[in-house]
């Protein structure tokens, strides 16, 4: 039960809201520590994997990229294509990117998205304009609730619609354990039983989505309302 | 044959530059924090194999402590402003969509094409880091897109990569951090603990407590390890196998490939998947460092359900 100990760092320390590198560093040492490893193997193990795993800081360097294309106006150009577009509305293009970035991760085309690469540059800004267009200038709390929709729109979209693609890691990963267990399956049968749940999320995130912005849209006129009547 | 060593050493030279501009840049009270923090991370990528597993530890535990003693400030590069930018997009109007969908766009073709190049009768590249090869072509495609398109200086560009690198902040080594944290519970054991600690709550003879026990076991793993693929392997072991396909004859493909989704929705949850979580909060400046975990959390809740009585229907068909 001892190195369930790292467990309790990482949910106390986030709770606290202390720095999470922080927390993430005192949770492996103590990890290891409660594992029977003495300090200077136990900062080697952290060490260690903290240097397998540097292809996973890769992602950044899409940055430089974006930040070029947003000196040169791309938000701005994504919020003006929307203002022109009167049919556009916040739940329609966050439903529809979410649309999109599932049925794309479905045919194994994970790389058409990212929250670097396309939420900040341009399904944020865009949906921000289109609640913009319909309901005045928005207060910096709704924007930041919009945004937040939009990045939990890509996740959503993304992590249901992979498993439906026979050749990516979750579906390998599954036909490897099973086969270690001398079970085996075809690629093809899991991609098949994973179609219900991603139905069933598009489904409900897409519902999620336009009830939200009823919500917008009674938040942001109730107080016109009485000032109205007042 | 171009690997994951070329592509190290192509980002720690990105980070180099970054570090240097960062040192220079007097308009940051704390420009000497955040030097250090990227040149330590330069200093992992170029050299990371040659420190030796203690140094890198040292390595990891000083970005710790910068970031959590020190704290890092918020670089000013010199940027163009709201007017600006706006008088730009009328001018540019469309073009400005081409270097931005270049990135997904060669990502795209390069992992798919790029394990046939061959050079004299040997890959070009190696084909397990094909995907990661083909982002760094990406970004340096749509860089010089930027260059002849829309006139951005490729200093410019590195110059904004550190305005936006400053905004995510120290987050943006969550990821990383997080997932050597995973590879520190698996070598301490933690999955057997995990996976013991759940076989003992289930009561032996129900099915449909056998499959909620899978599902929500899957979901809860994630959340503690922010990676399903990292849950997938324990609980089915403790739960899955002996259980469902063994004791109840469910159908093994069914099975994993529901179990797989249900821990999905513990990702949704967490801030343990900080690359999906927690970064985009920074990346987009939202306040609430849990906002776009509260966006999902409702649908992770709910498709959670869904999977659990979907498994119950289909699994023992």
């Amino acid at each position: 039960m001892l190195p369930l100990i790292g467990i309790g760092v990482v949910v106390l320390g986030f709770a606290l809201r202390l720095n999470g590198l922080l927390v993430v560093a005192a949770a492996a040492i103590a990890t290891a520590l409660a594992g029977g490893l003495d300090l200077v193997t136990a900062i080697s193990a952290f060490g260690h994997a903290f240097n397998e795993n540097r292809y996973v800081s890769i992602t950044f360097l899409v940055l430089p990229a974006i930040g070029a294309l947003e000196r040169a106006g791309l938000q701005e150009r994504a919020r003006d294509m929307i203002e022109a577009m009167r049919a556009m509305t916040v739940s329609r293009i966050i439903v529809l990117y979410l649309l999109m970035r599932e049925t794309a991760a479905a045919i194994g085309l994970t790389s058409l998205g990212g929250q670097a690469q396309m939420v900040r540059p341009l399904i944020a800004p865009m949906a921000e304009a289109a609640a913009e267009a319909r309901l005045g200038t928005l207060s910096d709390e709704t924007r930041q609730a919009v945004r937040a929709q939009a990045a939990a729109a890509e996740n959503v979209g993304w992590f249901f619609g992979e498993d439906i693609f026979v050749a990516l890691g979750s579906v390998l990963l599954i036909r490897g354990i099973l086969e270690q267990n001398g079970i085996l399956v075809q690629p093809l049968q899991l991609s098949l039983w994973s179609i219900p749940t991603a139905i069933a999320a598009f489904a409900i995130h897409a519902t999620r989505i336009y009830v939200f912005e009823q919500r917008l849209k009674r938040e942001t006129k109730l107080p016109e309302a009485e000032t109205a009547r007042s | 044959m171009i690997g994951l060593s070329a592509v190290y050493v192509f980002a720690g030279i990105v980070f180099v530059v970054i570090t240097i501009f960062s040192a220079l840049d007097r308009a940051n009270p704390k420009r000497a924090v955040n030097a250090l923090f990227w040149g330590l991370l330069a200093a992992s990528f170029l050299f990371g194999d040659l420190l030796g597993d203690f140094g890198n530890g040292l390595l990891v535990l000083a970005l710790a402590a910068l970031a959590g003693f020190a704290g890092l400030g918020l670089g000013q590069p010199k940027t163009t402003d709201a007017d600006e930018r706006k008088r730009l997009a009328r001018e540019f109007k469309n073009r400005l969509f081409v270097p931005a969908l270049a990135i997904p766009a060669v990502t795209l073709i390069g992992s798919l094409t790029l394990k046939y190049a061959s050079f004299s009768g040997r890959p070009l590249f190696d084909p397990a880091q094909v995907t990661l090869i083909a982002l760094v072509l990406a970004v340096v495609a749509s860089v010089a897109l930027s260059r002849f398109m829309l006139r951005q200086p490729v200093i410019a560009a590195l110059e904004e990569g550190r305005r936006l690198l400053d905004l995510v902040s120290w987050t943006a080594l969550l990821p990383q951090m997080l997932a050597s944290l995973g590879a520190v519970f698996a070598l301490a054991g933690l999955g057997t603990a995990v996976g013991n600690l759940f076989t003992g709550l289930i009561p032996a003879d129900s099915r449909f407590a056998a499959v909620a026990a899978y599902t929500i076991g899957m979901a809860v793993f994630t959340v503690i390890m922010g990676n399903g693929y990292a849950a997938f392997p324990v609980m089915t072991a403790a739960i899955g196998l002996p259980l469902i396909v063994t004791k109840f004859g469910g159908n093994p493909a069914i099975m994993s490939a529901i179990g797989m989704v249900s821990g999905f929705c513990g990702t949704l949850a967490t801030p343990m998947a900080a690359n999906f979580n927690l970064v985009p909060v920074a990346l987009l400046g939202i306040s609430d460092p849990y906002a776009v975990i509260k966006a999902q959390l409702p649908t992770a809740f709910l498709l959670l359900a869904f999977n659990t009585v979907l498994m119950d229907v289909l699994v023992f068909r």
